[in-house]
């Protein structure tokens, strides 16, 4: 059993590692998609669960109505983006944090990415080709 | 006198710790929740019938009650997020970081009260009828 090697800090290696401004930009993007995200959500969570009879009123219908205004439109599509965009950062920088295997951190980002991308594609195609007609 | 007597090696840092735990619980169940979400409304590809039949559960008493969590939870996290940017951005952020979380605890209790009663007359009136 041998000690476990730590590089030195400016080797060769550690010089030639690639920087990049990623997590700068992750920070930042949480911060801007967070204050969207106040409006979009307590907004979406306002209209959907205090208004009139709040979920009770909820049915294909009640969708169709409000999908019917690309006001809505644009207002879902943007909270669907973002939310997704901003939950995903988040549980990677959560996976990061406490899968300490290199292997483990890497598979369980590959399940979060790769489900995250069905979820956003899924949820914009359904807005994109809603049918009020359907059935 | 007074002294001070370190109590093991349990991290006791306050309020802000608190936060946190609460910012990273509340955030991973809400984007959970998001994934069902999107899920059951995408049934409105499929048919009329089938977003109704899945939509009436989210009716039930139960699930009211789960839903006053989800705002409850939506909610913390969004201003637990704007101290959060207050802190980060706000030059006098980091001095008033306490403060700000009491006073989030506070709007958080003054939306939550009214708001998880009207949530849950609605689907008591939904069960017995509502009175004229």
């Amino acid at each position: 059993m041998s000690a476990p090697s730590i590089e030195t800090p400016r080797s060769l290696s550690r010089r030639n590692a690639q920087r990049s401004n990623f997590e700068l930009y992750s920070w930042l993007f949480m911060r801007i998609s967070g204050i969207v995200l106040v409006f979009l959500v307590l907004g979406h969570l306002f209209i959907m669960n205090f208004l009139d009879g709040g979920v009770q009123r909820i049915n294909f219908a009640f969708v169709a109505g409000r999908w019917a205004s690309p006001f809505w439109q644009v207002w879902d599509l943007t909270m669907l983006w973002l939310a997704m965009l901003h939950g995903t950062n988040g549980m990677r920088t959560i996976i990061n944090d406490y899968a300490e295997r290199d292997q483990t951190r890497f598979w369980l980002k590959m399940v979060l990415y790769v489900s995250s991308a069905f979820i956003i594609l899924l949820g914009t195609l359904v807005i994109f080709t809603f049918d009020p007609n359907l059935g | 006198m007074a002294t001070t007597t370190p109590v093991g090696t349990l991290y006791r840092g306050g309020e802000g710790m608190w936060t946190w735990v609460l910012h990273r619980i509340t955030g991973v169940g809400v984007f959970f929740f998001l994934f069902v979400h999107v899920l059951d409304t995408a049934l409105v590809r499929v048919s009329p019938e089938a977003y109704d039949v899945i939509i009436a559960t989210y009716k039930t008493p139960i699930v009211a009650l789960l839903e006053v969590g989800l705002v409850g939870a939506v909610l913390f996290h969004a201003l637990n997020g704007l101290r959060v940017i207050a802190v980060d951005f706000w030059s006098k952020g980091p001095r008033f970081q306490r403060q700000m979380t009491w006073v989030i605890a506070a709007v958080w209790l003054v939306v939550m009260i009214p708001g998880a009663y009207r949530m849950l007359m609605h689907s008591v009136e939904a069960l017995f009828g509502s009175t004229p």
